[in-house]
């Protein structure tokens, strides 16, 4: 492989709604020298790539931020950072502002106002929403996007300057990857680092396994590399038991929001009753209420839709164009729009996503994770869940706020220490620009040998999709997906527990012909970690406080003892479970060495 | 769920190629698109409103009760030309205005 050497102010690993909006902010407010790297190409990559039709975050006529935290926090039964979600939902509507100047298409009404899909819903035309934003992070003058490199891990030095012990004096010193298409390795350094990476998708069983295993809720290429990386660089995490399954669209997987506020269908059994009030309106309860109803016999349910007008039903066919097309081709082939028949609905397997749960990055209120210099902005920061795009936006927006601070202070610290000449050899040093006169650090060279063995070996009996296929039938069995109606019990997780170890073994024997098979054992990798560490959260927390979510048959009921929160870290390879306060009402959490 | 690309119309312009968000498409060895892993297509489309050389269809997988409809895209200034083709070659045309935002 060769090897390629970088250095840059400020390293976005991700390019996606979070990642584009960080670089966006950091171009307008800073001199600094961005580098975005991105695993696909970010004119489409991450959760928008078919585009969205309505910004599910926004801060309605008469609301304000903190109905919104109340609301999360409600959905949530309580689990939620409140002082992040407070600074997220100060921000909703200038992103949404500054969406707009970017040429995003807002319904209004006749006095200029938006038109509102819901409390706290805005329509729009969101078909071309990545387009906007990846050619405005890609036009600012110091942003470099290195597309089609996959970040696989961080670089962190232990600085011994801060003696934090939920730091432990780690910070972050940049990142290692590759090039998909070409035998090139990126040994990238930073100043600070943006983890905007996205959740996880494939860790369980989709809905449908065999040739369109992939249409499923989230973008099946956000493999939960952002989450992987931390842990394994002893970054805390927070929440992961509290995974993420969608109310679908039967076979598409589609949105049924459209629908459901759109034309205002109703939850209905097979026997045409209402079931929706039977079990709750949050997120989680509505999953679970269509679970109950299938396996008590009242299956299949639906969304009543055979009462829309002819006018409605060709302005959901436009609709599902503009987010995904798959239902409007579904309607039209069959011959059987909703004004026929009835939309059936099904819940997905579990995702692992910080934008819709709380499971993600322990962060301070800038964002900053347990490793200093290191900052999580959307579905992979956690503890602020119902971001949407625009919370990701928000975030987006925080983190490189922050990261700003925090070169700044660093580069004053180095002033103070009487340290110019330091300093500015490190300014003379930095811009985003290649590098390769200094030799690879040891770490380096392990990792690059390390990416190298998989090139070099034989081609093995065992391939990454037959060890992916293994993960996902034991996570569906063990740890509660789909197959198993979402519930499991401290016994089954044990076995996962050990059947995914078991899986994580054999990853040394796979064999890589070329840079896209490298690509996909690295995926798998990253996906194993992230079940490792959600199986060892939904064992900690002993009790279930969101059916399906995390329906432990052991615990079945809700209890006070666990209003808080079960974060964890990875120490020597194992999972560390460390339980915390909540952060509720105007307290603010910022990282300390009091660790509880 | 998956895409088609008509070997015959691609120009191997590698647009889609660029575009796809799972790094699904590679140019051959003519240097003509090809989906590598047609079981991975996520469906979002992205390569069917790259293509300029009408080049790429998409289709639902008969696994999840797809029939053999083919749905393109091409872009008209402010409109989106959406076509919906059965295997008996009957169409359906949908024009979506890039200008005005979803009712619903």
């Amino acid at each position: 492989m060769e090897t390629r050497k970088i250095r840059t102010d400020v390293l976005i690993i991700g390019g996606g709604t979070a990642g584009c909006f960080a670089a966006i902010t950091l171009g307008r407010k800073s001199g600094l020298n961005v580098l975005i790297a991105e695993k696909a190409n970010i004119r489409r990559s991450g959760c928008l790539a078919a585009g969205v039709n309505a910004l599910n975050a926004y801060i309605t006529k008469g609301k304000i931020p903190q109905d919104y935290v109340d609301y999360a926090r409600r959905d949530a039964e309580g689990i939620v950072r409140e002082d992040l979600l407070l600074s997220m939902a100060g921000r909703l509507n200038h992103v949404t502002k500054e969406l707009e100047d970017l040429g995003l298409v807002i319904l209004k009404d006749e006095n200029g106002e938006y038109v509102t899909r819901g409390p706290r819903n805005i329509k729009i035309n969101g078909e071309n929403i990545k387009p906007l934003l990846a050619e405005a992070a890609a036009s600012q003058e110091h942003v470099t996007v290195l597309n089609h490199v996959n970040i696989t891990d961080l670089k962190v030095e232990i600085s011994g300057e801060e003696g934090e012990k939920e730091t432990e004096g780690r910070r972050i010193a940049g990142a290692w990857g590759f090039d998909v298409n070409q035998e090139i390795f990126y040994d990238i350094d930073a100043g600070a680092v943006i983890c905007a990476s996205g959740g996880a998708a494939g860790l369980y069983r989709p809905n449908n396994p065999g040739f369109s295993r992939h249409k499923m809720w989230y973008p099946p290429f956000n493999t939960g590399a952002g989450y992987a990386m931390g842990i394994l660089a002893g970054a805390e995490m927070t929440t992961f038991e509290m995974r993420f399954i969608a109310l679908r669209c039967k076979d598409t997987i589609a949105p049924v929001g459209t629908i459901a506020q759109g034309v205002g269908a109703r939850q209905i059994n097979s026997r045409g009753e209402v079931y929706e009030n039977r079990y709750g309106l949050t997120t989680s309860q509505r999953v679970y209420g269509t679970a109950m109803e299938n396996r008590e016999g009242r299956g299949p349910c639906y969304l009543r839709t055979d009462q829309i007008s002819e006018e409605q039903q060709q302005d959901l066919y436009k609709a599902y164009l503009n987010m995904a097309p798959a239902q409007t081709l579904r309607w039209l082939e069959s011959g059987r729009g909703p004004s026929v028949e009835n939309v059936e609905i099904e819940g997905t397997e579990p995702y692992i996503v910080g934008g819709h749960t709380a499971s993600g990055y322990w962060v301070d209120g800038n964002r900053q994770t347990t490793i200093r210099g290191l900052y999580a902005a959307g579905d992979v920061a956690g503890g602020c869940p119902q971001k949407y795009v625009t919370g990701a936006l928000a975030e987006g927006e925080i983190a490189a706020e922050a990261a700003i601070e925090y070169l700044k202070a660093q580069d004053d610290r180095r002033h103070r220490n009487d340290d110019i000449q330091e300093s500015n050899a490190a300014r003379e040093d930095s811009g985003t620009r290649e590098n390769n006169g200094k030799e690879l650090s040891e770490q380096g060279k392990a990792k690059k040998a390390e990416y190298e063995a998989f090139l070099e070996k034989s081609p093995s009996l065992l391939t990454a999709e037959q060890l992916e296929e293994n993960m996902q039938k034991i996570m569906d069995q063990y740890a509660g997906g789909i197959s198993m109606d979402y519930r499991f019990s401290e016994t089954q997780l044990k076995i996962a527990a050990e059947k995914i170890a078991g899986v994580q073994q054999l990853i040394q024997e796979l064999s890589a012909g070329n840079m896209d098979d490298l690509l996909r054992i690295y995926e798998l990798k990253e996906r194993l970690v992230v079940c490792q560490v959600l199986i060892a959260h939904l064992m900690a927390r002993k009790e279930t406080r969101w059916h399906s979510f995390a329906e432990n048959t052991d615990y079945p009921q809700k209890s006070d003892n666990w209003m808080k929160y079960v974060n964890s870290r990875m120490q020597n390879g194992k999972i560390k479970i460390i339980y915390r306060d909540l952060v509720t009402g105007g307290e603010k959490y910022e990282h300390s060495d009091s660790e509880r | 769920m998956s895409i088609q690309i008509r070997r015959d119309k691609c120009v191997g312009c590698g647009r889609c190629v660029e575009a796809c968000p799972g790094n699904l498409i590679k140019p051959d060895q003519e240097g003509k698109a090809a989906i590598r892993h047609i079981r991975d297509c996520w469906g979002c489309t992205s390569c069917v409103k790259e293509c300029r050389a009408d080049a790429i269809f998409y289709y639902l997988g008969a696994d999840m009760g797809g029939r053999g409809s083919t749905l393109t895209v091409s872009d008209k200034g402010d409109l989106n030309i959406w076509k919906i083709e059965d295997p008996q070659g009957k169409v359906q045309i949908l024009e979506v205005s890039k200008k005005t935002a979803n009712q619903y």
